[in-house]
This record gives C-alpha cells, sequence and structure tokens, in this order.
C-alpha cells in the first residue's frame, strides 16, 4: 500500500516536471525541470528494482548530459520573444494530437490487455538477487557484440563532436608543434671564427 | 499494489506530453532535443516495466543501450547546435530554409 503511495506522488511529480519543460518561457527552467523529470524517473525505476539503470540514470543523464544542455543553453543568446511567437497558435494543433495519440495507446492496451498481465503484481525477487550481477551476468555473455558496438559508438561520438565544434581562426597566434619539433641545428646556430680580441 | 498497467499508463502520459510538446515548441531546436530525450525516457518506462513484470533481464539491457545511443545522440546533436549557431546567429527552426527549392 505504501508503494503505491510513493507511486502516485511520484508520478505526479514526473507529469508536472514534463509539463514543465515543454511549457516554461526561459529554456533554463526546462532544463532544470528535465533534469526534476530524469531524478523522479530514478526513484520510480528503483521502485522497478532496476536498482542498476536507475543510478546510470542519474549519473550519465543528471551529470553529463543535462549539464551539456545547460552549458549550451547558457552559451547561446537566445531571443525567448522571438522563439516563443509561435507558442499560443501552435499549442491548440499540440494539445489536440496529443489527444488523438493518448486515444490510440489506451485502445492498444485496451484491446492487447487480455494477453499481456496488465493487472498482474510482480513476483517479488527472492534474497541475495543483485540486479546489477544479473545484468552484468548477461550483458558479457549474450549481448557482448552490442556492448562492444556501444562502445565504438560512444568512440564516434567523441570524435564526431570534437570535429564538428572545432574551428581555426584566422590571425590566430600558435605554436606550429611539427615544425617546432623539425628544426636543425644549421637553422638556428651560425659559428663564427674571429680573432681574439686583445685587451687595451 | 502497483500494477503493469500503472506503469504502462504512466509511460503514455510521457510520451503523448513530449510528443505535444514537439509540436508546440517546434521553433526552438534545443527544446526539440529535449522532448526527444523526454520521449526515449517513455520507451525507456516501458522496457523496464515489462522487464520487471515479465521477468525477463532483455528489456533492461535494451534500456542500457537506449541510453548509450541518447547520450551520442545528445552530444552530436549539442554540437550541430553550436555549429549552427555560431553561423546563423539563431536557432530557429523555421529560418533554416537554404535547401528550399
Amino acid at each position: 500500500m505504501a508503494s503505491l503511495v510513493f507511486f502516485y506522488a511520484l508520478a505526479a511529480v514526473l507529469l508536472v516536471a514534463a509539463t514543465g519543460v515543454i511549457t516554461s518561457r526561459n529554456p533554463v527552467f526546462s532544463v532544470l525541470f528535465l533534469v526534476l523529470a530524469f531524478v523522479t524517473s530514478a526513484f520510480l525505476w528503483m521502485l522497478l528494482e532496476a536498482e542498476f539503470l536507475a543510478i546510470v540514470l542519474v549519473l550519465v543523464y543528471v551529470g553529463a548530459v543535462m549539464v551539456l544542455f545547460l552549458f549550451v543553453v547558457m552559451m547561446l543568446d537566445i531571443k525567448e520573444a522571438q522563439l516563443r511567437a509561435g507558442f499560443t497558435r501552435y499549442a491548440p494543433f499540440g494539445i489536440v494530437l496529443g489527444l488523438i495519440m493518448a486515444a490510440e495507446l489506451i485502445a492498444a492496451l485496451w484491446l492487447r490487455g487480455s494477453q499481456v498481465p496488465i493487472l498482474a503484481s510482480a513476483t517479488p525477487r527472492q534474497a541475495g538477487y543483485s540486479n546489477t550481477k544479473m545484468l552484468g551476468q548477461v550483458l558479457y555473455t549474450e549481448h557482448v557484440y552490442a556492448f562492444e558496438l556501444a562502445a565504438f559508438l560512444l568512440l564516434l561520438a567523441i570524435v564526431a563532436a570534437i570535429v564538428l565544434t572545432m574551428r581555426r581562426r584566422p590571425g590566430l597566434k600558435v605554436q606550429d608543434v611539427a615544425r617546432q619539433v623539425a628544426v636543425r641545428r644549421e637553422d638556428r646556430v651560425r659559428l663564427v671564427k674571429m680573432q681574439p680580441e686583445t685587451r687595451q | 499494489m502497483i500494477t503493469l498497467g500503472h506503469y504502462l499508463g504512466l509511460s503514455a502520459a510521457l510520451f503523448v506530453l513530449s510528443i505535444a510538446g514537439i509540436y508546440i515548441n517546434r521553433k526552438n531546436v534545443i527544446l526539440l532535443l529535449m522532448c526527444i530525450e523526454l520521449l526515449l525516457l517513455a520507451v525507456n518506462f516501458n522496457f523496464i516495466a515489462l522487464s520487471r513484470y515479465l521477468d525477463d533481464s532483455v528489456g533492461q539491457v535494451f534500456v542500457f543501450f537506449i541510453l548509450t545511443v541518447a547520450a551520442a545522440e545528445a552530444a552530436i546533436g549539442l554540437a550541430i547546435l553550436v555549429v549552427l549557431f555560431r553561423s546563423r546567429r539563431s536557432i530557429d527552426v523555421e529560418e533554416l530554409d537554404v535547401l528550399k527549392g
């Protein structure tokens, strides 16, 4: 019973945060509402006993991705009024579309409800069950190729992000390391033979 | 008791909210990216809830990979956004009509 109360409280916070993301006037508030949504989702995933993924959601999403969003939002000089211009014009269409989609999803749940145990409650885990251990055992054996592909994908993302944002400004004074290393003694030092000077 | 239907309903509500958000905020690229993150979160909810209630670990493995892909997507998307802003001084989607014939 207590878990049901927890669920409804967290679900309410999550939906309010999602509404805040799509309606707030300032993009910075949108990002902060999104952080709230992710943290609340992590709590709900804890309720589902997916502890590893809940921690990963907080570490990776809130810790890295949302901070990246925050940096970009604060770095770009965005004119709010111009971006909010179409809000009232697009809002009715968005709401109608959302209602249609909600009806479709409810219909799908209704029709498939007999095949998926929608009203079932979860079977309790036995003592000593470890979510992280279970995930590791599956991830490094059955899904090891997908795991390596994911690692390669992250490498690709790093390279792509760096290549995209690197720029060379003209007129910038920088060292050319290759030329510095390739320099020879003859280019820099000149030995001059001269008579020793006599003391006056 | 919390049933599977509770979680599926919550994830459906989250999905619908973010779809509506994409239509409402379609001038601002940053908000579009944020709505995509919310969509992926709703999908992840479905995967984790079904993995718990059907007692199948593959759902959680899938969520792991979705998180990886979403992080890569956010990094590249924001990089493109920064380059776009640097060259055009604006992130309004409706001004990106150079390719219009």
